[in-house]
């Protein structure tokens, strides 16, 4: 049965009254709230960063004048105005790595993340190369999210699969306690976590040791991250036949010889798109750090507006754009790992 | 002799661990108790009875400043469950109605709302969150230019009242927010349920000369329902967990009033340990009802 494009979806939206009603009703709808969006976030909107014309229009337009204004630091919080290049510079490199991995993931990618992530640290923090210093605590922004996600996931990664392992172990001594952490964990809002990260962990430390809030912060996101990511790795462990492990077995391979050499590769691979999507899910997780006073790119565009009374009225515009960002990047990069899923599905 | 090595081996393992265990929490609890000295930190749970000294006013049962601190705790678990019940059922209502709408056979509107899970899934929550608050306080118009909405509503930048009872702006930003967010997750959860019931049983049901609409809901809708079921307490249970994001807009929910007691006492470790307690008693709760719902619902 070989039926045209043309004619499946003249079909599908007017097949018969009811559906070809329906479609009338939603192009109506489309077509309304379309014309009313356009007029107010093109047509009547105020482009240029003059707080008196944007008052003039009383919302009747969109005030992007708002983001011409304060852009650098909406993006960059408060890291020094006339370094601004750094950051940039930085986030550039870490999406360009971050599409390319989630593109074609491979090993040798380890690499380049390792050269990546040292130059990154190098151009926020200088110090080196005639580069000023610039403290921690004035990075922010749209780098601060995604350092904080990478490297979030970076340490949970390995804690994660010692989890993984340890939850599937026959000794009950190791897997009770593992599998406790992990139902623990899952069972608690992050917040209590970052919580924990930011009032527990300063005591928990031995006395004359202190922290800063950027790595009490990580490691509360790495102690999160983790039990999902163990999870996700037990779903892939769970997936490698039995069989291996025997033939690993009757080959005279230890335990850690068999997890390292057969079992770990098969798993992960298997797990890869899950490990995919829980790194998208820390993209947007990292937004709560902002609870704690640390100022990524939800962060930083309060501290841009919230202290401003001329532009603090366009809030909303500022909260589209860097939900556009957000959008751009999770919605990116998931399209990517679903291409790659589809890649490797095909025989 | 081989299995008697393996014995003493496995042995050796799990005391070595469980030996680890401890002296980790050993250690992080003698550098605790040493912090907490130094620092003249008080602590233990006898703070929960002293008078709070801050009121609340946006919950079930009145709270004032003079009541002691449990009861602020309890009002603040009332408001979590508050704001989390009619989330979750508004979640459900939006989320299958999306979920359904992906599978229509009209193409527009599986576009549209297939778009919808797009965009409200790849933006994080707590930006959702503040934007809804922003909107409902400082967009809307003043109390005295109220929206009507019919007869016994309306709606201003103090809120929503609706036949008499009010709710705040807080609270309908937690509610909008988490519902808005969780129905695409639940839209693609329902979407993935009907879709993996194969044709076949609809094709075979009808070959069988039951009616469409006896398919649907004797056939399709109770093997759709076994994996829907369990991915949406998943997801009723994150939901809850999520609800603990009402601190960015200041509504009172129980991780709001633990921080602010943790602020005013400085009980750090007591108050992170209750609202962790509190939120795994909520988990634990869930999944035993829904292996009971489980069982139920399992084929004779």
């Amino acid at each position: 049965m070989a039926i045209g494009a043309t004619t499946t979806l003249r079909a599908r939206l007017f097949g018969s009254p009811g559906n070809a009603s329906l479609s009338l009703l939603i192009v109506a709808l489309l077509l309304w709230g379309l014309t009313h969006g356009l007029d107010w976030a093109v047509l009547s909107a105020q482009f240029r960063p003059d707080a008196e014309a944007c008052r003039a229009l009383d919302h009747a337009g969109a005030c992007w004048g708002v983001i011409a204004e304060k852009h650098s630091q909406i993006l960059f919080g408060r890291y020094p105005q006339q370094e601004m290049w750094r950051p940039a510079l930085a986030t550039a490199l870490l999406l360009a790595l971050l599409g390319q991995s989630f593109l074609r993931p491979r090993a040798g990618l380890v690499w380049a993340w390792a050269v990546v992530a040292a130059v990154v640290l190098l151009l926020l923090g200088g110090g080196a190369f005639g580069l000023a210093a610039v403290g921690a605590e004035r990075w922010g922004g749209l780098p601060l999210t995604l350092l904080l996600s990478l490297a979030g996931i970076a340490g949970a990664l390995p804690l994660g699969v010692l989890l993984a392992l340890g939850r599937r172990s026959a000794l009950p001594a190791i897997s009770v306690p593992c599998g406790a952490y992990i139902e623990l964990v899952r069972g608690v809002p992050l917040v209590s976590l970052l919580f924990l990260a930011s009032f527990l962990l300063p005591l928990f430390l031995p006395q004359g040791l202190t922290m800063g809030v950027l790595g009490r912060v990580l490691i509360g996101l790495i102690l999160f991250a983790a039990a999902y990511l163990a999870e996700v790795v037990r779903g892939g462990l769970q997936a490698v036949p039995e069989a291996q492990r025997l033939q690993a077995a009757a080959l005279g391979l230890g335990y850690w010889q068999t997890q390292r050499w057969v079992i770990l590769p098969q798993a992960l691979r298997l797990a890869l798109p899950a490990l995919m999507n829980s790194f998208i899910s820390t993209i947007k997780e990292t937004s709560v750090v902002t609870v704690v006073s640390l100022y990524e790119l939800t962060g930083a565009l309060t501290l841009a507006l919230a202290g401003d009374p001329d532009w603090r009225p366009f809030f909303l515009e500022g909260y589209l754009f860097i939900a556009a960002i957000y959008w751009l990047i999770c919605f990116a990069l998931s399209r990517l790992s679903l291409r790659f899923e589809h890649r490797r599905a095909r025989p | 002799m081989v299995e008697r090595r393996r014995y003493w081996r496995a042995f050796a393992y799990q005391a070595l661990a469980i030996a680890a265990i401890v002296a980790a929490l050993a250690y992080l609890a003698h550098n605790t108790a040493q912090n907490l000295q130094s620092r003249g930190i008080p602590s233990g749970f006898d703070f929960l009875l002293q008078a709070a000294g801050f009121d609340i006013g946006d919950s079930l049962v009145s709270f004032s400043a003079g009541e002691p601190y449990w009861q602020a705790l309890l009002a603040g678990l009332a408001n979590t469950l508050r704001v989390a019940g009619p989330a979750i059922v508004l979640t459900t209502l939006l989320g299958t109605a999306l979920g359904l709408g992906r599978l229509s056979s009209n193409a527009l509107l599986a576009g549209l709302c297939g778009a919808y899970v797009e965009v409200f899934r790849n933006i994080p929550l707590l930006l959702q969150l503040l934007a809804w608050y922003f909107v409902l306080t400082d967009l809307l118009p003043p109390f005295d230019e109220a929206w009507r909405l019919g007869g016994a509503a309306t709606l201003s930048k103090s809120g929503l009242s609706l036949f008499g009872a009010s709710l705040t702006p807080e609270f309908l930003a937690v509610l909008f927010g988490l519902v808005c967010y969780s129905a695409a997750y639940m839209a693609e959860i329902v979407r993935a349920g009907f879709g993996a019931v194969p044709r076949s049983q609809t094709e075979a049901a009808a070959a069988l000369g039951m009616a469409g609409r006896d398919i649907q809901l004797q056939v399709v809708l109770p093997q759709a329902l076994r994996l829907i079921m369990p991915a949406a307490a998943n997801q009723f249970l994150s939901l809850t967990k999520n609800s603990s994001l009402a601190i960015a807009v200041g509504y009172p929910d129980l991780v709001s009033v633990a921080n602010t007691a943790l602020n005013q006492t400085g009980r750090a470790l007591e108050c992170v340990s209750l609202i962790m307690g509190v939120y795994l008693a909520l988990s634990l709760a869930t999944a035993i009802a829904m292996r009971v719902i489980e069982r139920r619902l399992a084929w004779p």
